[in-house]
Order: structure tokens, then C-alpha cells, then sequence
């Protein structure tokens, strides 16, 4: 859980990263996308680092999903008698809640995103424009409600991530001295959250066209 | 004050068990939880009914042997406080209290609440020991240990054991629990031989009870009437792991 977890986590760094240029023009944001595919050419054959990180984010995903299918499975065997009563809650972590079926959302929402923005079958602009074409017609602003989707998820994500930085370090043995560390984790998650935010808001809203 | 008590019932391990109603009344704020329940037995005792089973021994918080989930939350709603010590001020004329056993498949039901904790025996005597002959007690001064050490291994060999933190994990892990005595013991210098072999034994121990796997919701710590901190989990996922890479 904790490792494909971090190496998730770095995913989302550079996944952010990248959008970010979206602010530096079309030319910037599809040099990027197209450099990607050229990274390491001509040692790499075309596509070749970018096809090994793809390769590795499956495995990773993979990964995780099925340690959280084991942890689940672990805790409902070792109570199989539940509570009469609610069983309230004394640790403060919404966060914490959530991460299960969070998990489950996100999941979701990665599968639309890819359908979206990977393979554009989901988006207006379709497969064969560019990437800064599909990115501002997917937000336009009569799509409201697919960045009001965008906006839920990613927050989803960053519930995920404020727990998950945390808890990864914990459970390999690094986590000392916690207002420091959960705090950390707040910051970093809310960095990566507003990252992501403000690029699909920033479509809708017009800032960028 | 009057209550309305729905309390766990169960005959035996092999009955289903179901929640039964009390109207209990004439409860003084003074009493600990324990003394209402003693109060309700004795009103069963005449009536000619089987009393309720609980697990009590001390009655002073500090043998970790009353555990019962009060209205979904272990050992109650006071913080770091044992059944025994939890009085019934905290509640109100009219309450309705709901008492049930600790919930895991590694604590089976003996009877109505009490069950068997023998399973946190079998991870002490995994390795929550030192095998070298101690003698009396050293002299203070002999053997240097840091302060913050002796704090840190002291706060943790406070787990009284009671078995809170399993009643109130959603996972029903026993982490904190086995975090406790590994923390305490690979602190101290007289711990330090076995410190790995320690680890290991004792968490492959927990996980062969049955008991779930931590996903760090800090329930367990919540609810821990001695307050064990979440560190001491970290700590023995250490001490573990470099076990592990040791050893293959």
C-alpha cells in the first residue's frame, strides 16, 4: 500500500507539474506533451519512456488496489460479528474515512479521465487534436459540470493523499514527531489539490482559451 | 437517575446471543460503571435470573481487565479512562446505554461480555520478553539509558492490555497493542539482543491470531484508556522491516 502508493504520489508531482504549463500558451503545453513522446529518442525507441512509465503506473495501481482488496478482506474476517451500536468515531480524519471508498471514486474518475484526455473518446475535440485543444474544449464553459466533476474528484484525491502521505510513512516505520508530519501532509496535499484546481477553473472561467 | 441498559446476552460460545433490555433505577452519580452494573445484577440475583458476565478484576484502571464497548465506543465516552474508572455522572436521567462484548474473531465470546483475550497471551510469549537472566534490580546509575528513551519506553509499557484498541479499530487490527510491548522493550538496553527477532515473532503472532491490518486510522489510540501513542506502530513497523531485510 505504502510504496505503490509513493510512487503514485510522484505520478501526481509531475502529473501537476505538466499541467501547469497550460499557463505558458498552447506551444508550451503541446511541446510538453510532445516531448514526452520523444523523451530519450533516439536511444529509446519513439513513445519508449513514456510507454515503461505507463507500464509502471498499471503496476502501481494494480498494486494498491490489491493491497486495499486484502486489507478489506483481512478486517471483515477478523470481525465477523459487527456492532449493535454505531460505532463512533474518536479519531478526528475524515480523511481517514474516506479513503476506502474514496478510493473507489477515484478510481472511477481516473477511468473517465483517461477516456477523456488520454484517449478522447469522451471529449468534444475528439483524439487526433492537440493536447491544449482537447484540454480547453473538455472544460469549456457550457461543460460546467464536467469541471464541477473534475473539481470533486481532485478534492477526493487530495482527502486520499492527506491521509496516505502520512499513514505510507508510518507504515514504513519512517513517521516521528506527528504535528510536523500530518501537517506536511495537509500542505503538500492541499499544493497538489489547488495544482490541479486551478487548470480546469481557469478553462471554464477563461482565463486561459 | 433511571436507564434504560441494552446489554449483550450470550449463554455461551456456541449461542447467538441477542441484546436484551434493563430498566435500571436509583442510579447515584457516584457510582463507576461497574458498581451500576453490579447494582443490575443483584436486582437479577433476586429475580431469579442469571447475572450479567463481565470481566472486572482492580476496579482502579490499571489491570486492563473490564472492556466492554459502551454505546460503540470502548471503555466509554470519558478519554483515557477504564470502564472501572468511569462514573455514572457522565450520564443523564433517562439514557438509554447500549454494552456490548469486544468485536473480533481473535476475542470469541466466553460469555454475555466477556471474552477471551488469550490471543494477546500467545503474542507476549512470541517474543514479548528477554531470555537473559536479569537478577535483581540494577543499581540506577549502571546502566545509562537516555531520558527520552526511558519516557518513550515507559509511556509504552503502560498497556495494561485490555484489548480497547482491537474493540475499536475498524479493521479489528491488534497493532497497538503488540506496538506497545515492542516499543517498550526495544527502547530499553536490556531489549536490544532480541530487538529484531522480537519484532518478527511477535507480529507474525498477531497476523496468525487473525487480527486485521493496520490502515493507521488512529482509532486504537482514541480510545487506549493509558493514551499509547501512534509512534510506538512505527516504531515496531521498523524494527520489523529491518528485521526482515536482515534475515531475507
Amino acid at each position: 500500500m505504502a510504496v505503490s502508493g509513493a510512487v503514485l504520489v510522484f505520478f501526481l508531482v509531475a502529473h501537476m507539474a505538466g499541467n501547469l504549463k497550460i499557463f505558458a500558451g498552447a506551444e508550451s503545453f503541446n511541446g510538453y506533451a510532445a516531448w514526452l513522446r520523444e523523451v530519450g529518442y533516439p536511444l529509446l525507441p519513439h513513445r519508449g519512456l513514456l510507454t515503461i512509465l505507463e507500464a509502471g503506473l498499471v503496476v502501481a495501481i494494480a498494486a494498491h488496489m490489491y493491497s486495499a482488496i486484502v486489507l478489506a478482506r483481512r478486517a471483515a474476517h477478523a470481525r465477523p460479528v459487527k456492532y449493535a451500536a454505531r460505532v463512533k468515531s474518536r479519531a478526528n480524519g475524515y480523511a481517514t474515512r474516506t479513503m476506502r471508498w474514496g478510493g473507489v471514486i477515484i478510481f472511477f474518475f481516473v477511468i473517465y479521465h483517461l477516456l477523456d484526455m488520454t484517449f478522447g473518446v469522451a471529449n468534444p475535440e475528439g483524439h487526433d487534436a492537440t493536447p491544449f485543444a482537447r484540454m480547453v474544449a473538455g472544460f469549456e464553459p457550457a461543460r460546467w459540470y464536467i469541471t464541477v466533476f473534475y473539481v470533486i474528484s481532485v478534492v477526493m484525491v487530495g482527502l486520499h493523499l492527506r491521509h496516505g502521505l502520512w499513514s505510507a510513512l508510518q507504515t514504513l516505520g519512517l513517521a516521528r514527531r506527528y504535528p510536523v508530519l500530518k501537517i506536511s501532509a495537509a500542505l503538500v496535499s492541499a499544493v497538489l489539490t489547488i495544482g490541479f484546481l486551478v487548470v480546469p477553473l481557469a478553462i471554464t472561467f477563461g482565463v486561459v482559451r | 437517575m433511571n436507564l434504560t441498559l441494552k446489554v449483550w446476552r450470550q449463554s455461551g460460545p456456541d449461542d447467538d446471543g441477542r441484546l436484551v433490555r434493563y430498566e435500571i433505577e436509583d442510579v447515584s452519580p457516584d457510582m463507576s460503571f461497574l458498581e451500576m452494573l453490579d447494582v443490575l445484577n443483584e436486582g437479577l440475583i433476586l429475580a431469579g435470573d442469571d447475572p450479567v458476565a463481565f470481566d472486572h478484576d482492580c476496579r482502579e484502571g490499571i489491570c486492563g481487565m473490564c472492556s466492554m464497548m459502551i454505546d460503540g465506543v470502548a471503555h466509554g465516552p470519558q478519554k483515557n479512562t477504564t470502564t472501572c474508572q468511569l462514573h455514572m455522572r457522565h450520564y443523564n436521567d433517562g439514557d438509554t446505554i447500549v454494552i456490548e462484548p469486544w468485536r473480533a474473531r481473535p476475542f470469541p465470546v466466553v460469555k454475555d461480555l466477556v471474552v477471551d483475550r488469550s490471543a494477546f497471551d500467545r503474542i507476549i510469549q512470541a517474543g514479548g520478553f528477554i531470555s537473559v537472566p536479569a537478577g535483581s534490580a540494577p543499581d540506577a546509575h549502571a546502566m545509562p539509558v537516555p531520558k527520552a528513551d526511558a519516557d518513550d519506553a515507559f509511556d509504552a509499557a503502560t498497556c495494561i492490555g485490555c484489548g480497547a484498541c482491537v474493540a475499536a479499530c475498524p479493521n479489528g487490527s491488534a497493532s497497538l497493542f503488540t506496538a506497545a510491548k515492542i516499543t517498550h522493550l526495544g527502547l530499553l538496553p536490556q531489549g536490544q539482543p532480541e530487538r529484531g527477532s522480537r519484532a518478527r515473532a511477535m507480529v507474525e503472532q498477531m497476523d496468525e491470531e487473525g487480527f486485521g491490518g493496520c490502515t493507521n486510522t488512529g482509532e486504537c489510540t482514541a480510545v487506549c484508556p493509558k493514551g499509547i501513542p501512534l509512534d510506538t506502530i512505527a516504531r515496531m513497523n521498523a524494527d520489523y522491516l529491518r528485521a526482515s531485510r536482515k534475515s531475507g
